[in-house]
């Protein structure tokens, strides 16, 4: 396997991606035409690679397991899209962004990576505009910004609470009319369950048609991942309930390194959980910390009355309550970064003063706003946020406090690219919330959307023709060759077994059971005991999955549980990898939080040892993954300590 | 919490369908529609039954793909909602409740609840978008946007692509999901080079996909979870008529 090497071009920082576009290999239109390249997952990275792909003439196929490639989960993302226009003159720049990002992902992003990401920001913002994206904007018809976590500048534009629908709407009609136009075959209902690779490059996928069952054999010079991230992994989380790991796992399984899984971000603010029936968790914008005040009872008996139902949150005086997050960090308050608050309210809720039956729930309180505000502001402010949380939760937030707990969100980890987005696989690419590259420890507010775009309308275009252009000679492989063969059979045998095994237990049993598993051990807060005891646990878990699960129904069949059941065996081996990761990183940094190491509460990182993106090489399910280090160099940056005291 | 429920089952788009009655127990009001399918496909998959098959993803009534008709209306009683963002306290205990697909000639069934709206992405890619490719476009203020415009234009946009409109309306019209689109983009300057010949081909993909005509009885509507308005329809005759008559 060879070592990693970033390909990071040489050059300043801000001339990197200048210099690589000018000398990078191109293929010449007539050559494109013979050329085919496979996209996996249509969410706003493979969406918007797969039309921009198509429109300079590669011949492309694309994949969802969806109905409809418009409904990746891209489209849920509510907040907004990061871009350096500067329309506010609030003295915003391309660095600012770059710093921003790099800052706010505690030092543990490729600095070329998050620059590039934030010159090519602005390019996005046109390019929506001009496919009809309606973007808010003010009375003089101008594009309207609001201000996000973690920047002191205004440069979030949005489309209502909708920001993630209206671009993903914009991507998908933008690939709906490169098919239209028979430039990509778009296979929905297909997931991908397998990476055929021959001579060591990428030369297609074995895709399973999730209608009939059947296993499907495709072809291309190259393959892109744009499967999304791996929340689920906790079963519970603010991701769609296909949202899955398999794409990317079986990459790995093929030499794709996979770095950083034990950086995942959770989210303060999200519905909590109320029963073992639970199938998601919804999130409630990051933006109602503005206005409402986090708290929980002074007392564990004032806690207990609560989660009783003998007292009501009204019941509790002023001088009875704890504005945790106000006391702790007096000069951020409310508005400290999501890793910080999410950890508070678990210590609060440990300590017994939860407030939902529970246990693991505090109070968003937004009496203090209303009267200083009035109702109607309000309302008008957090206008969407407000019904879907009472339709949720039946209870009205402007009468009394909404119940919030961290959930799942996002995963910064992800496969390891060099800065052509490619993977260690020749050929493999990875793009979006996929990949690892661009977010560091921790992401900020409205900066997912901004990286699969740049990654899908503009980088890998430039970079794709840099490795396309020597395959202009290699002509399609027929799906008869042996690599094509062995890898569907491979994938037959371990859907037999599955299908065999009819147990006791049903998947999501054990999903639950893994999730429960990987949010003990490897959530908010992480010890190397309770790492060790993890690894332990699901270990025992994979051994009770392939022995004991039940899966009803067919394999030749539309068979949903079957699905998860794939998915579900992936998500196990990487809840492994996670914890492994987790247990060498003997520090804190943004979404890895070690309780071992700390500084009174406080995130300790560790610059001199840890100041590098740990790559895992895949040596077999019952052997150890070996760790490659990516040195992180700042140049252009200085590495400080974030604190919000 | 116990239910009486009526399922369509049908194995196959071939094979005929029945409503199956399941009775359900110990449904927590706070349950979601679809976590209580999930318990009692959990019940199922137990006793070596085969599961109700449905779409589903999100599950916070944005995706679109979720899509049951309950008691008799397109993601069941509560307004301007999902399937996924249907709460079981909205019914009462011992309730009869019935569950059936979308059904439309334009939307075959796959399997149970699941059906196939592929239909809709056909009518995109007859005409739904602007044709601008990557790296073409112009600096995004250098057109401004009326901002009442600009909010209309966010109105239709809103539309998730569920189909309850085609389920909802007794002719099995596409016209509002259709006419959202249409709207969108012809009420943007962004739009306006394409706009007849948009509103023509996906009219005509629309007619050829099997989708019925509009009689202007407002079922699509009242049914919308994300309360697209029927003046959307109004405004794409308006276009197409535009585009027809005016051509030559």
């Amino acid at each position: 396997m060879s070592e990693l090497n970033s390909k990071i071009p040489d050059g300043p920082l801000t001339e990197k991606w200048a210099n690589y576009k000018e000398h990078a290999k191109l293929v010449n239109p007539a050559n494109k035409r013979k050329i085919e390249i496979i996209v996996v997952g249509t969410g706003l990275a493979g969406a918007s690679a797969a039309a921009t792909l198509a429109e300079l003439g590669y011949k492309v196929k694309a994949y969802c397991f969806q109905d409809s490639p418009r409904r990746a989960h891209s489209i849920a993302a509510q907040g907004g899209i990061n871009a350096a226009k500067n329309y506010k003159n609030d003295g915003d720049s391309v660095f600012r962004l770059f710093y921003d990002t790099i800052k706010g992902g505690d030092f543990r992003a490729r600095e070329a990576n998050v620059y590039r990401l934030a010159d090519v920001s602005r390019n996005i913002i046109d390019q929506c505009v001009a496919q009809g994206v309606p973007f808010a904007r003010e009375y003089g018809g101008l594009l309207d910004n609001r201000s996000f976590g973690g920047a002191q500048v205004s440069r979030t534009f949005y489309a209502r609470g909708q920001t993630g629908q209206q671009l993903l709407l914009g991507a998908y009609q933008a690939l709906e009319r490169q098919i239209g136009l028979g430039n990509v075959t778009m296979y929905s209902r297909h997931e991908m369950v397998e990476l055929v690779t021959i001579d060591g490059k990428a030369r297609g996928i074995i895709a399973r048609d999730l209608i009939t069952g059947k296993l499907e054999r495709h072809f291309g010079h190259a393959v892109l991942l744009c499967t999304g991230g791996y929340g689920n992994v906790f079963y519970l989380s603010t991701n769609a309930m296909g949202s899955n790991v398999t794409a990317s796992w079986k990459a790995y399984k093929k030499g794709a390194y996979f770095a950083n899984p034990c950086y995942t971000q959770i989210h303060p603010t999200c519905i909590p959980v109320t029963g073992d029936y639970q199938s998601k968790l919804t999130l409630m914008s990051e933006s109602l910390r503005n206005d409402g005040r986090v708290w929980v009872p002074k007392t564990k008996e004032d806690s207990e009355a609560i989660r009783k139902g003998t007292k009501k949150a009204e019941d509790i005086k002023e001088d009875d309550r704890d504005y945790y997050l106000e006391r702790k960090y007096p000069s951020f308050g409310n508005l400290c970064p999501r890793d910080i608050a999410s950890r508070a309210a678990k210590e609060v809720c440990d300590e017994g003063r939860g407030i939902v039956p529970s246990g693991f729930g505090v109070f968003l309180d937004f009496a203090a706003a209303i009267k200083r505000l009035g109702v109607d502001t309000v309302k008008a402010r957090y206008g969407e946020l407000f019904p879907m949380y009472q339709n949720i939760t039946n209870e009205d937030p402007l009468k009394t406090p909404m119940k919030i707990y961290p959930a799942v969100h996002y995963t910064m980890g992800g496969t390891w690219v060099d800065y052509e987005l490619m993977t260690t696989v020749q050929g493999l690419y990875c793009l979006g919330e996929a990949n690892f590259s661009d977010h560091g420890a921790n992401r900020l507010g409205a900066s997912a959307l901004m990286q699969g775009l740049a990654d899908g309308y503009f980088v890998i275009p430039s970079t794709i023709s840099n490795y396309l252009s020597p395959e202009i000679f290699t002509k399609p492989i027929p799906t008869d060759h042996p690599a094509f063969v062995e890898a569907e059979n491979a994938v037959k045998e371990r859907s037999e077994k599955l299908m065999s095994i009819q147990g006791k237990r049903t998947v999501d049993d054990f999903h639950k059971q893994l999730g429960k598993i990987m949010w003990e051990y490897c959530g908010m807060a992480r010890t190397a005991e309770g790492l060790t005891k993890a690894r332990d646990l699901i270990r025992e878990l994979r051994k009770e999955f392939w022995s004991d699960v039940k899966i009803p129904g067919l394999l030749n069949d539309f068979n949903s549980e079957f699905d998860k059941a794939g998915r579900v065996a992936d998500f196990i081996e990487l809840g492994e990898l996670m914890v492994v990761d987790a247990l060498h990183r003997n520090e804190s940094c943004g979404g890895h939080f070690r309780v071992e190491y700390q500084d009174q509460g406080e995130a300790k990182r560790d610059d001199a040892n840890f100041a590098y993106a740990a790559a895992w090489e895949f040596k077999g399910v019952d052997t150890d993954p070996v760790l490659h280090k990516e040195e992180l160099k700042f140049e252009n940056v200085e590495l400080q300590v974030r604190s919000y005291k | 919490m116990k239910f009486n429920l009526k399922v369509w089952r049908q194995k196959n788009a071939k094979a005929d369908g029945r409503l199956v009655d399941y009775t359900i127990d110990n449904i927590n009001v706070d349950m979601s529609f679809l976590e209580m399918v999930d318990v009692l496909n959990d019940e199922l998959i137990r006793k070596g039954e085969d599961p109700i098959a449905f779409d589903h993803d999100c599950r916070e009534g944005i995706c679109g793909m979720c899509s049951m008709y309950i008691d008799g209306r397109a993601h069941g009683p509560h307004h301007a909602a999902t399937t996924c963002q249907l709460y079981m306290r909205t019914f009462k205990d011992g309730d009869t409740i019935y569950v059936e697909p979308f059904k439309a000639k334009a939307f075959p069934i796959i399997k149970d609840l699941a059906v196939d709206r592929s239909a809709f992405d056909r009518i995109i890619a007859a005409g739904g978008f602007v044709s601008v490719n990557t790296g073409q476009a112009q600096d995004a203020n250098s057109l401004p946007v009326e901002k009442e415009a600009a909010e209309k234009a966010m109105d239709a946009a809103a539309c998730i692509g569920c189909g309850a409109c085609v389920a909802a309306c007794p002719n099995s019209a596409a016209m509002l999901f259709v006419s959202a689109k249409i709207s969108q983009l012809a009420m943007l300057p962004q739009g306006g080079p394409e706009r007849k010949n948009r509103a023509i081909k996906m009219v005509e993909q629309m007619d050829a996909e099997g989708f019925g005509n509009c009689t202007n009885i407002g079922a699509c509507e009242a049914e919308c979870p994300k309360e697209i308005k029927l003046t959307n329809i109004a405004r794409m005759n308006r276009e197409y008529l535009a585009a027809t008559i005016i051509d030559e």
